[in-house]
Formats: structure tokens, sequence, C-alpha cells
């Protein structure tokens, strides 16, 4: 078990917003596939790849306030963040339809819905990526003072 | 407080979100769908649609399904048992999801059969040779005719009928009220307009008899 003062080391806070976006996040992917029955399209799967072990690792850094913790989340997150990038820019028309990987299944242009005319799921996991990999940052900066 | 109560305590708490949300959701989509029996009945049950047992029966079981799925064919006993032990309550409305490969032709074959009155014996010798011609890793549904054969229709009349515009029609109208009623997999189950919302012999049982206590109190 950890001792007390394993939690008290700076950048916890951070780490803990950390993982609490990350569960949100892999439970809002779980809700829109096996409540809403949302087909996800081959980028959302590998998006959720990489987001679903973040959730376990962080769980684990958080209990231990592991700062290598790091380490292993930053990969998957970067990793996560440029596919969630790619697929907008494939919505967004940056990146040509021509080019794109998914021409079976689901398509990854389609768009599920959008809350406020930009929200659509591919937007939110850009954003949690975003977030997590600037938590990420910060908390590096915190433990290396 | 040490911290890793607030790590467990949040995270029981998202579960308990995630359930909670699970729970209004489904709620909303069976009022949904019970406000379209109200209101849109005729997406449910078509004019041209199949059906099976009493016509006047007060517990509609809608089912939509293709030729080629392993499950309807497994549920295909199933729901006749259900029919069997509850006699003349339940009508059975059969509607097309075709999300098999090829299963459209499979279905315009069946409705072909049904212009011979042979749909329903069809049917039933379809599900149970599907393991022979809509095998997922090796179809081959040419080897469909053969066992069409034993139905007793006539194949020539079959093949020529398949293309009847009448047929294009119903798949057109069925794949498009598929869709309308959210229906990704077959076999997509509603019994009176109220949809099966998790899937299974048992809750389809469950479904079933709610509504027969419903319409046929004691």
């Amino acid at each position: 078990m950890p001792s007390t003062d394993s939690v008290s080391k700076p950048g916890w806070n951070i780490l803990f917003l950390a993982w609490l976006l990350t569960i949100a996040s892999a439970l809002t992917s779980i809700f829109f596939s096996a409540v809403m029955q949302l087909p996800p399209c081959v980028l959302c799967w590998y998006q959720r790849i990489f987001l679903f072990p973040l959730a376990f690792i962080f769980t684990t850094g958080l209990f231990f306030c592991d700062k290598s913790v790091v380490r292993y989340a930053l990969p998957l997150a970067g990793a996560g963040w440029l596919v969630a990038l790619y697929q907008n820019l494939l919505i967004y028309g940056i990146v040509p339809e021509n080019i794109k990987p998914c021409s079976q299944g689901v398509s990854c242009t389609d768009i599920h819905f959008d809350i406020l005319g930009f929200l659509t799921i591919p937007m939110l996991s850009l954003l949690a990526f975003t977030i997590i990999l600037v938590l990420l940052n910060i908390f590096n900066r915190r433990i290396s003072q | 407080m040490r911290k890793q109560y607030l790590v467990v305590a949040a995270g029981l708490s998202l579960g308990l979100l995630f359930i909670i949300a699970t729970h209004v959701y489904q709620t909303q989509q069976s009022q949904k769908l019970d406000f379209l029996a109200r209101e849109d009945a005729e997406i449910f049950v078509r004019p041209h649609s199949p059906t099976l047992g009493n016509p006047d029966a007060r517990v509609t079981l809608v089912e939509f399904m293709d030729p080629a799925c392993e499950t309807c064919a497994a549920f295909s006993p199933f729901v006749k048992k259900l029919m069997d032990d509850n006699p003349g309550k339940i009508r059975l409305v059969l509607r097309y999801a075709p999300f098999h490969d090829g299963a459209e032709d499979f279905v315009r074959i069946l409705e072909a059969a049904g212009n011979q009155d042979k749909y329903w014996e069809t049917l039933d010798i379809m599900y149970k040779s599907q393991g022979h011609w809509a095998s997922h890793q090796n179809p081959q549904p040419h080897l469909l005719w053969d066992f069409v054969a034993m139905a007793g229709v006539d194949l020539e009349t079959i093949r020529s009928d398949m293309n009847e515009a009448r047929i294009q029609r119903i798949l057109e109208q069925d794949i498009a009220d598929a869709r309308a009623l959210n229906v990704t997999k077959t076999p997509g189950f509603f019994v009176n307009g109220k949809p099966l919302t998790t899937f299974g012999f048992k809750q389809l049982q469950q479904l079933v008899e709610s509504e027969i206590a419903r319409h046929y109190p004691q």
C-alpha cells in the first residue's frame, strides 16, 4: 500500500484531473457504442485502443503518485491525439476524401450528431486527448521542480 | 482524508452516472418508440408484411430479420414455441433488414416463394440449411437453390418472380423502416412497438409475457 505522503506529492491534483477526464472519456465512448448503438468507425477504434489503456495507467499512477506515469501515458495520449487530429481533418475536408482509409464498414466522416454545430464525437475525442496532453505536460513540470 | 478514497469515490460516481445515463437513455428510447407506435403504427407493420398467427392477436411481435442471419435462425424455433405456448395471443410480423452480403437476393427468393404459397416452408428450410450456403467463412449462395427446391416450389417461376418490382418496393420500404426504428442488428424485435432493450431469449420472453399480461388480464 502507498503511504499517505506519496499522494501529497506535487502534481497529484493534475494527475487526478487527467485521470478523471480519461475515465469520463472512456465511459462516454462505451456509452456511444454499447448504449446508443452507434457503430465505431476504424479511426474511432484506433483512438479507443490508445484511450482505454490510459484509464488503467492513470489509475495505477494516481494510486502511487508515480511520476514515471508520464513515460507510459505520453506515447498513448500522443498517438490518440494524432489519430483524432487526422479524423477531424478528414471531416473538415482538409485531408481529401480519396485517401481516407475507411472505405469498408462505417464511414469515418459520418457525423452521428453534433452539439452546438461543432462538437462531433471525433471533436470530443480530439479535445480530450489535447487536454490530457496539456495536463501531462503540467504534471511533468511540477514533478521536475 | 486519504486521496485514494477520493479516487475510489470519483470512480464509483462516474460508474453510477454511466448506469443512470444508460437507464435514462433507454427509457427515452422506449417512450420515443411507443410514441412512434401510436402516431405511426404502419412503420412497424406494412400491408405487405408476412404475418403468422392470429391476425386479431393483441400482441404483435415484429421481427426485423434476414434469411442469412444465424441468430434469426436460432430464434425461429424459440419464437414458434412462444406462439405455441400462448395460442391466439401473438401475431408474428416479419420485416426485412438484409444486412448480410447477398441478403437482398435471399429475401427476393423468399418473397417469390410466397407467390407459390410456400413462404413459411421456404423460410424454415432456409434457416435450417443456412450453414451450407450462408456460412461466414465460406458463403456459397448458389447452393441455396438445392435447398429451396425441397420446399416444393417451382424454381423457374422463382427465378422470374424474384425481380418483380413489388419485391423491390418491399425491400426499399423495409430498409427505410428499419433505419427509422434504428434497427442496426438482426434480429431486431419489437413487441407492440416496444423495442427489446437488452438482447436475449429470456429478455424477449419477458417482454412478450409482460405484453400478454397487459392485454389478456386473467
